[in-house]
């Protein structure tokens, strides 16, 4: 895997100098530091948004509506957290989505075959936890690179559920199980609301107040240094995974809970989304930066974005045209605007 | 030289695909009739002539996963041409001009802004199918709405194969000489290889990577007329996931994912191998739906397969201390 990395280093360009670097002679003030953060800037976005969309139309701005919007980042963000983690040590993930299909059709399996609800849900993260145990085994086992082992499995996994389920579906989970997606905790803060809240909160201490946290960087910037420093780098991959396949397995009990059914064909184009929210987060696609914060913040951005477009009545197809331009341009606008001052 | 050609990867490919065929065979003798071979190849076509645009990318470390996209939109294209009376040499031109140009955007967001092409790719495959459905308000175009020549191209019969299959015939030698006999074919090989040896020796790294893409989407944008013609229907969803097979084709073929290695013959017999699977299910009984599942665990098996055959030929020394670890 170390290869991949210098392959990486390589890619851009044999010897790309950076031409006369500027050293201060003290440094920013953290306060200074953070206003001219890209969350910062993501913040200010997002709230121009939700100014935006509040003067654009009147009933955005009904707590109930604004719940009702939660529904459209929060299984999508519960899986962005650990897919940060996992492209700030410099892998991806493609099969998200798949693993909530595979997940969701086993649940269909064990509800059809009277399972409880308790036992549709440990079902549902044990196999988000075995499908990321898959990948993990063959990114950090056999030292496979992770774009065509997810790519594989993205095939594989979804391609079970076609197997199991053809082109039917399952249907009448039982009552109890809407809880997930369906129920509240507190008046307008629903359950999957609650989730995500925790999950940001894990995943934020996980990340920036651990050791575990403090390696993943470290593995992200130079993973032959960290495995030189001893660092288990294969050990903390394969961790990596197994945490995006809970995730996973977390939001496909959300969203079977949430639509009350399962087709093979659910979900799909997730992982697009997922990745999209990372990298608008600010987290950078090459690994070794990148932060929780960020994130949630991207989250609610996509979350106003979708939310504000479908209250103009723009088609979900138009709105997957932004999602991918919203990628690239993420990306490219930083890049062009440092080209242009050059 | 005969031991390493049977060691080879084709090898390999070409012995298990004969052992596929003879165990279908075996149960099912017509499968194997030259006519309904004919039939698998002229199916399998299309898998064949994105594989190649796929290998010249993936040769260079990249990956592009907009190509069934490209084709969707390419392929509407054609089909709304041909419903405003274009000829059909036209539209030809039309199409892989347009493929060429979408492969175009990718390669300039890979090349000048030096963006990880699984992203630009991952973006660029949504945005492209967005595009079909804004022009088309996601309206289908079917077969009474083309015109019979538009239809009857690709299916035209010469010397017992359409025209489709010739298509793809063509292709592959005019990209095997490509590839192996021209300069900037051996660039793919370079680039992927090893880039800073390859900027040494004065190829551009971001160039090659460009053109790579531009010959990838103009063979997609081919691929979206023979596909629209041959199944006579166009509408947003043609060819949906088609990206992963083409890739599990490459992969299969044994093209290195990492770059710089990797065969036509390769591709193609990986491409080959994907078809007579497809295919043979539902010859043998088994229901389509198995397809997806099946191409996954073949590129697993096969990236797992590649990484052995990778492995650093090195030699032991210290080999106490290899004990002791």
């Amino acid at each position: 895997m170390t290869a991949t990395t210098e392959d990486q280093a390589g890619q851009d360009q044999a010897g790309k100098t950076g031409a006369g670097r500027h050293i201060p002679d003290r440094l920013t003030s953290p306060a200074a530091r953070a206003l001219k953060s890209w969350e910062m800037l993501l913040f200010v976005v997002a709230v121009a948004i939700f100014i935006a969309n509040s003067i654009a139309s009147p009933y955005f701005l009904d707590p109930w509506n604004l719940s009702d919007a939660s529904f459209n980042f929060t299984e999508k963000a519960m899986i962005a957290f650990a897919m940060a983690m996992l492209i700030i040590a410099g892998e991806i993930d493609l099969s998200v989505a798949s693993i909530i299909a595979l997940a969701s059709t086993v649940m269909g399996l064990a509800m059809t075959a009277g399972a409880p609800v308790w036992m549709l849900v440990v079902l549902g993260l044990g196999t988000g936890l075995v499908c990321g145990a898959i990948n993990g085994a063959l990114v950090a086992g056999l030292g496979l690179p992770s774009i065509v082992v997810t790519i594989g499995t993205m095939s594989l996994f979804r391609g079970i559920s076609y197997i199991v389920l053809g082109d039917g579906a399952y249907t009448g989970y039982p009552e109890a199980f809407g809880w997930f997606g369906q129920g509240y905790v507190w008046w307008v803060f629903s359950v999957e609301l609650a989730l995500f809240v925790i999950a940001a909160i894990v995943f934020g201490i996980l990340l920036h107040r651990t050791n575990f946290g403090r390696m993943v960087y470290v593995i992200g910037n130079n993973a032959t240094a960290a495995r030189f420093s001893g660092v288990r780098v294969e050990r903390i991959r394969f961790i990596l995974f197994l945490l995006t396949g809970l995730m996973s397995g977390i939001a496909a009990v959300c969203l079977t809970s949430r639509l009350g059914s399962t087709r093979p064909s659910i979900a799909t184009g997730f992982e697009l989304e997922v990745v999209t929210m990372v990298v608008l987060g600010g987290v950078n696609i090459l690994g070794g930066s990148g932060s929780i914060p960020g994130v949630v913040i991207a989250a609610l951005v996509m979350g106003l974005v979708t939310f504000g477009l479908g209250l103009l009545n723009v088609p979900g197809i138009v709105m997957s045209i932004i999602v991918g331009a919203l990628l690239i341009g993420v990306i490219a606008l930083p890049r062009l605007w440092a080209m242009w001052r050059k | 030289m005969m031991t390493t050609f049977l060691k080879s990867r084709e090898a390999i490919l070409a012995l298990a695909i004969l052992a596929l065929l003879a165990v279908i065979a075996f149960r099912f003798p017509g499968f194997v009739a030259p006519a309904n071979l004919a039939n698998v190849l002229t199916d399998t076509s299309p898998l064949i002539i994105l594989a190649l645009g796929q290998m010249a990318v993936i040769l260079t470390k990249c990956i592009d996963l907009s190509v069934a996209a490209n084709l969707a939109l390419c392929g509407m294209i054609a089909a709304i041409l041909n419903g405003i009376g274009v000829p059909l040499p036209l539209i030809l031109i039309a199409v892989v001009a347009l493929g060429a140009g979408l492969g175009a955007v990718n390669g300039l967001l890979v090349w000048k802004l030096n963006i990880p092409s699984i992203v630009v790719t991952l973006g660029t495959m949504t945005i492209y199918r967005g595009i079909i459905f804004v022009l088309t308000d996601g309206k289908w175009i079917n077969a009474h709405q083309m015109s019979e020549g538009f239809k009857a191209f690709p299916r035209a019969v010469i010397l017992g194969l359409p025209v489709m299959a010739w298509i793809a015939v063509g292709v592959v030698l005019g990209f095997a000489l490509f590839v192996n006999r021209t300069a900037p074919g051996r660039a793919l090989f370079a680039v992927g290889g090893n880039p800073h040896a390859a900027v040494y020796t004065g190829i551009s790294v971001g160039r090659t990577q460009f053109m790579a893409f531009v010959l990838s989407g103009a063979l997609a944008g081919l691929t979206g007329y023979l596909w629209v013609a041959r199944y006579a229907v166009a509408y947003v969803d043609i060819a949906g996931g088609f990206e992963l097979d083409v890739v599990a084709a490459c992969v299969i073929g044994g093209i290195a994912i990492a770059g710089g290695a990797g065969s036509v013959a390769g591709a193609v017999m990986g491409a080959l191998f994907l078809g007579i699977v497809k295919n043979a299910l539902p010859v043998v009984g088994i229901s389509p739906f198995w397809q997806m599942a099946i191409s996954g665990s073949a590129i697993l098996i096969a990236i797992a397969f590649n990484a052995r055959g990778q492995g650093p030929k090195g030699r032991i020394i210290l080999k106490q201390a290899e004990h002791r670890a």
